[in-house]
């Protein structure tokens, strides 16, 4: 922390003004890795600009009401050994602030979900159109954190994107909302002159589900079960990141044994994903045998992560404090299917990247602009095949992946090509983590069944010390857990108070990343489209909230 | 090695459900059964039923309840209440009404009520095609569903050699199969879809969110899964409802599950690997 907190201070020392600025540290426990600022919010674009011109990287910004009509706006941003949250009070009905979009462009899309659910306008933003809940102007707005919520369903306004460039020889192309295939539901807009691309635009907003105003209204047993359901693809990192939160905010370290089982877990999850991935690509690229093989690869794993702990998904295994018990199949059994699959899919990974109709379907596809990615901050597969070595599993060293040893997977070129690149990378590595966990595990799992009480419900009453859970009764105040999610860094703001759930948002990769992907059609986007939305790996749903 | 090699390699991976029964129940949560499903005093039936994140468990002095179109099949009750709840390996989830997934005490729902919309669906589906076009529509999914629905078509379900097909035109679809709790900007499309579709059509609510609304229900943006949009013929719950819950439920609306089977209902059909 005290790394940290130099890096704070001497931000504000170039400019004594904001240097008087409170720093504090939310630490509540070893594991913390946030630390809080607070600002008016007059200061607060300014403020943040200050810590991403130091390096920081801008991570999101999420509102939350309070039960007297005020509003809390809290800025993320992901420093080099911490997740800093600056904070910025509006008092009840003030429902403007300076907006954070002109000096830091990455802060575009938050602002307009923060106008979605608020109402509170970013004055001087270039274009608050709705994203996320695009509600008929005086509507109630949902305000999450504050009591209750609106109470009623809010019926948004469903009118298509309305066309933003005007000209002869212009073609709008409306995407979605229902897709053509098996798909998530979102909504694009192809406006076109011919085969250029002046513009694509994306919404959400026919997926969301107002998943933050839920998490309000649940206790801190079934959040965590609300958490696997954000971004069902990622249920695993969900309800890790979510834990993380809690975690800190209740000082407890999970157990080792715990942690090991956590990361087999989420390995399994970016293979799956990223194999997913690769699927639609070779969907896309008319690889039938490729796509075949891997699909059945990944129905594979699907099964033994079934079997591992009942749910294809890995639902249920996470919770605070450590997971549910202890696998629900034998370690060896599993060890021995996993290196058969392992084979398999190195075999066939690798004989689809030495394919030259597949690699010349990527090669140059979907390119993202370097400043463009720096700029944003692009997280996962998508900001590391553009060069940016952001992973959190190698960034926040309180974890398991330090000593099973782990690299960074960076490409450089930034076309869809990059990012399979990482992905095959990520794949072989993933495999390696949890060969290494389920090793460790394996070794120290007969030593554990010996003792008695080894699952969380066993343990109810036996208080603290235990293997697999740890009591994780968290204290009031705000914590950011953060993992890396297949799709990319995956951040849950949480806030308790009075021992309740005050707000709890899940930052996803997925809405982060999903802004740049307008930047990426640069070529034949009708041909270009299937290869850019795979190679993004996003998942709607969590875009949505 | 050339990729059609490749291809031939593995040799058949296919299931031969619902010929035969699949071996892949190993422990596997296809649902949760009552094992005693008697009821109890006031404080017991409370604590029962407290237990359910979802309220998927009802308790009076009739007995215990489980309606399986709310479960999220987060494990709580089996874990804490063995003595009341167990997983049943079955993939077998699906039903015809809405009542029928609820189980416990007084059986699955109302006999006639399921026989009449048995028969009802029967009429109904006999126009129908030999191969079957599936339209899907998400409706406010977490995501996972899609995966499942996607699996269907993979070498180890190959749904095709059942003569099952997905369509992206509502002009050719027989079958729509919703995903999602029924988000209130999908409804519009939702309805749009439906009415696009020819007669016959079926309309399947694919797992415990298109059925209930699920944990993620109720919140300003969802109604609680897609009945009081579409008409529903046939209810998978699942949490998200696996490959083989959905291809049950899909044959179970076309009518292409012999009595047999159909009667099995939620009866095991995971056997030893
Ligand atoms: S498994 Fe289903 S019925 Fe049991 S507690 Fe969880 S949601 Fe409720």
């Amino acid at each position: 922390m005290s790394d940290a907190q130099a890096h704070a201070v001497g931000t504000g020392d170039t400019d004594p003004g904001r240097s008087a600025v409170p720093t504090t540290s939310s630490g509540p426990g070893p594991t913390s890795a946030s630390a809080q600022v607070v600002v008016a919010a007059t200061d607060l674009a300014a403020t943040v600009a200050d810590q991403v011109e130091a390096g920081g990287r801008f991570a999101g910004l999420v509102a939350t009401a309070r039960p007297d009509g005020a509003t809390t706006l809290q800025a993320l941003l992901v420093r080099a050994k911490d997740v800093a949250v600056i904070s910025a009070a509006l008092p009840p009905g003030a429902e403007h602030y300076p907006s954070l979009t002109p000096t830091v462009p990455a802060a575009d899309w938050y602002e307009r979900e923060v106008h979605d659910l608020f109402g509170i306008v970013a004055d001087g933003h270039p274009g608050l159109d709705p994203l996320v809940l695009p509600l008929p102007h005086g509507t109630v707005r949902p305000r999450p954190g504050g009591p209750g919520g609106p109470g009623r369903v809010l019926h948004p306004d469903t009118a298509p994107l309305p066309a933003e460039v005007a000209g002869e020889g212009l073609f709008t192309i409306p995407y979605g909302p229902v897709r053509s295939g098996v798909f998530e539901t979102i909504e694009y807009l192809v406006e076109t002159f011919g085969e250029d691309i002046p513009s694509l635009r994306t919404r959400v907003h026919y997926k969301h589900r107002g998943i933050d105003c839920r998490f309000g209204a649940l206790g801190l047993d079934d959040a965590v079960l609300l958490a696997e359901r954000v971004e069902g693809t990622a249920s695993v990192a969900h309800a890790a990141a979510f834990s993380c939160a809690i975690e800190q905010l209740a000082g407890v370290t999970v157990p080792r044994p715990a942690q090991l089982l956590r990361v087999a877990h989420a390995e399994l999850e970016r293979i799956v994903n990223h194999l997913d991935s690769m699927v639609r690509h070779c969907e896309g690229a008319g690889q039938a045998v490729a796509n075949a093989r891997l699909s059945t690869h990944k129905e594979r794993l699907l099964q033994l992560r079934s079997r591992l702990c009942g749910h294809r998904f890995g639902r249920g295994v996470v919770v605070p404090g450590g997971v549910s018990g202890p696998p629900s199949w034998p370690v060896d059994t599993t060890l021995s299917d996993l290196e058969r699959l392992e084979r398999a899919v190195r075999s066939d990974v690798g004989a689809l990247m030495v394919t030259p109709s597949f690699l010349d379907r990527l090669r140059k596809t979907g390119p993202l602009p370097p400043q463009v990615v720096a700029e944003h901050g692009a997280v996962g597969p998508v900001g590391r095949g553009s060069g940016l070595a952001a992973d959190v599993r190698a960034d926040r060293p309180a974890n398991p992946y330090r000593t099973l040893g782990f690299e960074v997977a960076v490409a450089r070129d930034g076309d869809a090509l990059a990012r399979q690149h990482v992905r095959v990378t990520e794949v072989r590595q993933s495999f390696h983590l949890v060969r290494q966990a389920l090793d460790e595990l394996g070794e120290e799992l007969p030593a554990l069944r010996a003792r008695p009480g080894t699952s969380q419900h066993a343990a109810a009453g036996h208080g603290p010390g235990h293997e697999w859970w740890t009591p994780a009764v968290p204290g009031d105040g705000i914590a950011v857990g953060a993992v890396e999610a297949p799709q990319g860094e995956l951040l849950y703001l949480v806030e308790v108070a009075g021992g309740r759930l005050a707000r709890v948002k899940p930052r996803c990769a997925s809405f982060h990343n999903l802004a740049l992907f307008p930047a990426a059609f640069q070529g034949d986007i009708f041909t270009d489209f299937v290869f850019i939305e795979a190679s993004f790996g996003l998942s709607p749903a969590g875009a949505a909230g | 090695m050339p990729w059609v090699t490749r291809g031939l390699s593995d040799g058949i991976v296919t299931t031969r459900y619902p010929r035969r029964p699949d071996g892949y129940g190993d422990g596997f949560r296809g649902a949760v059964r009552t094992v005693d499903p008697s009821g109890g005093d006031a404080e017991e039936a409370a604590a029962v039923a407290a237990v359910c994140p979802t309220g998927a468990i009802h308790v009076d002095r009739a007995g215990v309840r489980l309606d399986r179109g709310r479960c999220i099949l987060c494990g709580r009750c089996v874990a804490e209440r063995p003595d009341r709840f167990a997983f049943d390996p079955s993939p077998e989830v699906a039903g015809l009404t809405r009542a029928s997934l609820v189980v416990g005490a007084d059986g699955p729902g109302d006999a006639s009520e399921l026989a009449e919309a048995r028969a009802a669906l029967a009429r109904r589906v006999r126009a129908l095609r030999r191969s079957v076009h599936i339209r899907h529509v998400d409706a406010g999914s977490d995501g996972a569903a899609e995966w499942e629905v996607n699996a269907l078509v993979n070498p180890l379900y190959d749904v095709h050699r059942l003569g099952i097909f997905f369509t992206a035109s509502p002009r050719h679809a027989d079958l729509l199969l919703v995903t999602g709790v029924g988000t209130a900007a999908m409804v519009e499309p939702l309805q749009r879809t439906f009415e696009a579709m020819p007669e016959p059509r079926v309309v399947l609510a694919a797992g415990t969110d298109a059925t209930s609304g699920g944990l993620v229900h109720p919140t300003y943006a969802t109604g609680g899964g897609v009945g009081d949009v579409l008409p529903v013929d046939v209810w998978v719950p699942g949490s998200p409802p696996s490959p083989f819950s959905l291809l049950h439920g899909i044959l179970l609306g076309l009518g292409l599950l012999d009595d047999r089977r159909r009667a099995a209902g939620g009866t095991s059909s995971g056997g030893p690997r």
